[in-house]
């Protein structure tokens, strides 16, 4: 099991923009540098990445969450 | 008078909004987000109110939240700073309609003026000279492409609901205009819900000057112009007064349109007035009328001796002008630079960390507006703006060897922050000329990248 965590304190994001689809889904199998979400960081933003390749992702940060710096952001398998 | 003070807002304008208010005998209550809980803001205010959430949307962006609060602490009044609300419409109509006093204009001037076309229009009828291009909205392609005559190229196309530099593009010719004009308005629909599109002669080397005034709904005063060309992403960083580049009679010109248009739209409260200045033609153009208290109001304020946000809750509190125009006048030449949580050597990344050693500059002819204090967290919701190092001197080249002397006594410790964007500025000889325009700091970073890395 892999973990992803946020690079940044910021707000996440889970889509590019509201009125798009999350970028991944509960349950999505992710690749090696898939966007999994946004951090917004004093109105600037950065792409989350997943740094391994991994099945059943699943989010533990809420869209609009506001997190730290290294928090978890989701579980991968 | 007012008596009690709600501040919507947060970090350096919430703090000089109370520091105004405290002078003036006003009783202060500061909002926080969960984030700001141990803000400066909230640490000088005489009571303090808790109005939700990190996200802005929630808590310095909710009309709800801000109009609670102030009815729970019993306030008559809302400043509401620059940013979040300051120039919607709407927010301004509901704290009038919740019995209490906006401090800036009604929402029907914000409305006024927060629409580019109509402000465009408000101006031409007023006398001031505006950029050569459509009079209002462009209705289809056909119509815009009669307005190339008067435009030629290039030519900007801009989204009549857009702002901070969104929903603009840029056509060279014929062809990039007909491709660029229907695009633009599928964009416009898109990113704003309006599809509404206006049209404007690209001036290829402009000053950004604008003229602060002060007026009370009938009458209107100018305290002179600032410069602020040094922009990066269409942000300004610096930001001085007088600016250099204009003669006694343009100044006296310019300062008169700005009070023309004031007038015109019965202004209330403080607010500038946007120009682009072409140095060959020797002219000015209206761009915007910003209906705010802006970031850079304290150079003005050093070269009047003018408490901009003391005059505007005098004339909230129903006051009439106590100024008359031939009570300001120029004094000297002050520059102020916009110290933010950004890494220069790193495109500006953000940096929202910790900050632990500060030294503060200080002496004759400097001021430094800030919310910062040892052991402050930065907080990564908000802007990164954090302090204004504001210096005056007698001349301009004064200002700058004091602005020198200044970033060299200051330290922020723990965070990086733009500082040494503007010692490389201050030692700079065009910066020192004065021979600058709106798009020169962008190609001064990409040619001194390497410089700021080190």
């Amino acid at each position: 099991m892999a973990q992803i965590l946020s690079p940044l304190p910021g707000t996440f994001y889970r889509s590019s923009s509201p009125d798009k689809p999350p970028y991944k889904a509960d349950g999505d199998t992710v690749a090696a540098g898939d966007v999994i979400g946004l951090i917004e960081v004093m109105k600037s933003f950065h792409e989350v990445r997943a740094e391994v390749a991994g099945s059943n992702i699943r989010f533990l940060a809420d869209n609009e969450e506001p997190v730290m710096a290294g928090a978890p952001l989701a579980d991968l398998d | 008078m007012l008596k009690k003070l709600l501040v919507a807002n947060r970090g350096e304008i919430a703090v000089r909004i109370i520091r105004a208010a405290k002078d003036l005998g006003i009783a202060t209550v500061a909002v926080y987000s969960a984030a700001d809980a141990d803000a400066l803001h909230v640490q000088l205010a005489d009571e303090s109110v808790n109005i939700g959430p990190p996200a802005a949307k929630k808590s310095y962006l909710s009309t709800e939240a801000l109009l609670k609060a102030a009815a729970d602490t019993r306030c008559d009044s809302v400043h509401p700073g620059y940013g979040f609300l300051a120039e919607n419409a709407d927010f301004s109509d509901a704290v009038k309609n919740a019995g209490l006093v906006f401090v800036g204009p009604s929402g029907d001037a914000i409305r006024l003026m927060g629409d580019k076309v109509s402000a465009r229009v408000a101006a031409a009828r007023a006398g001031v000279p505006v950029v050569p291009g459509s009079e209002g909205r462009v209705n289809g392609i056909e119509s815009a492409r009669a307005i190339l005559e008067e435009t030629g190229f290039p030519v900007m196309i801009k989204a009549a609901a857009g702002g901070g530099g969104r929903g603009i593009r840029i056509a060279n010719s014929q062809a990039e205009f007909e491709q660029a004009f229907p695009q633009a308005e599928a964009e416009a629909l898109a990113a704003f819900g309006d599809g509404g599109l206006y049209m404007e002669k690209v001036i290829g080397k402009a000053r950004h000057i604008e003229v602060q005034v002060l007026a009370d709904g009938t009458d209107a005063i100018h305290c002179y112009e600032r410069e602020c060309s040094l922009q990066r992403r269409r942000q300004k960083v610096w930001e001085e007064a007088p600016s250099c580049a204009l003669s006694d009679a343009l100044r006296e010109e310019l300062c008169a349109s700005a009070i023309a248009l004031a007038k015109a739209v019965h202004y209330s409260g403080a607010g500038t007035v946007e120009y682009l200045y072409d140095d060959e033609a020797d002219r000015f153009y209206f761009i915007e009328m910003n209906t705010r208290i802006q970031v850079e109001h304290p150079v003005t304020e050093a070269i009047t001796g003018i408490d901009l946000v003391a005059e505007m809750l005098r004339i909230a509190g129903g006051e009439k002008l106590r100024l008359k125009q031939s009570d300001i006048a120029v004094k000297g030449h002050a520059i102020e630079v916009r110290l933010c949580a950004e890494d220069p050597a790193k495109d500006f990344a953000p940096f929202p960390g910790k900050v632990d050693d500060l030294r503060i500059p200080g002496g004759p002819g400097v001021r430094f507006d800030s919310m910062l204090f040892s052991g402050y967290q930065v907080p990564p919701f908000y802007d990164s703006l954090l302090a204004k190092l504001i210096v005056h001197g007698d001349t301009r080249e004064a200002a700058i060897d004091r602005l020198i002397r200044a970033l060299g006594e200051l330290q922020i410790g723990g965070l990086k922050t733009t500082k040494p964007l503007f010692v490389a500025l201050a030692a700079d000889p065009s910066v020192r000329a004065g021979e600058v325009h709106t798009r020169w700091l962008e190609s001064w970073l990409t040619e001194n990248a390497a410089a700021l890395a080190n």
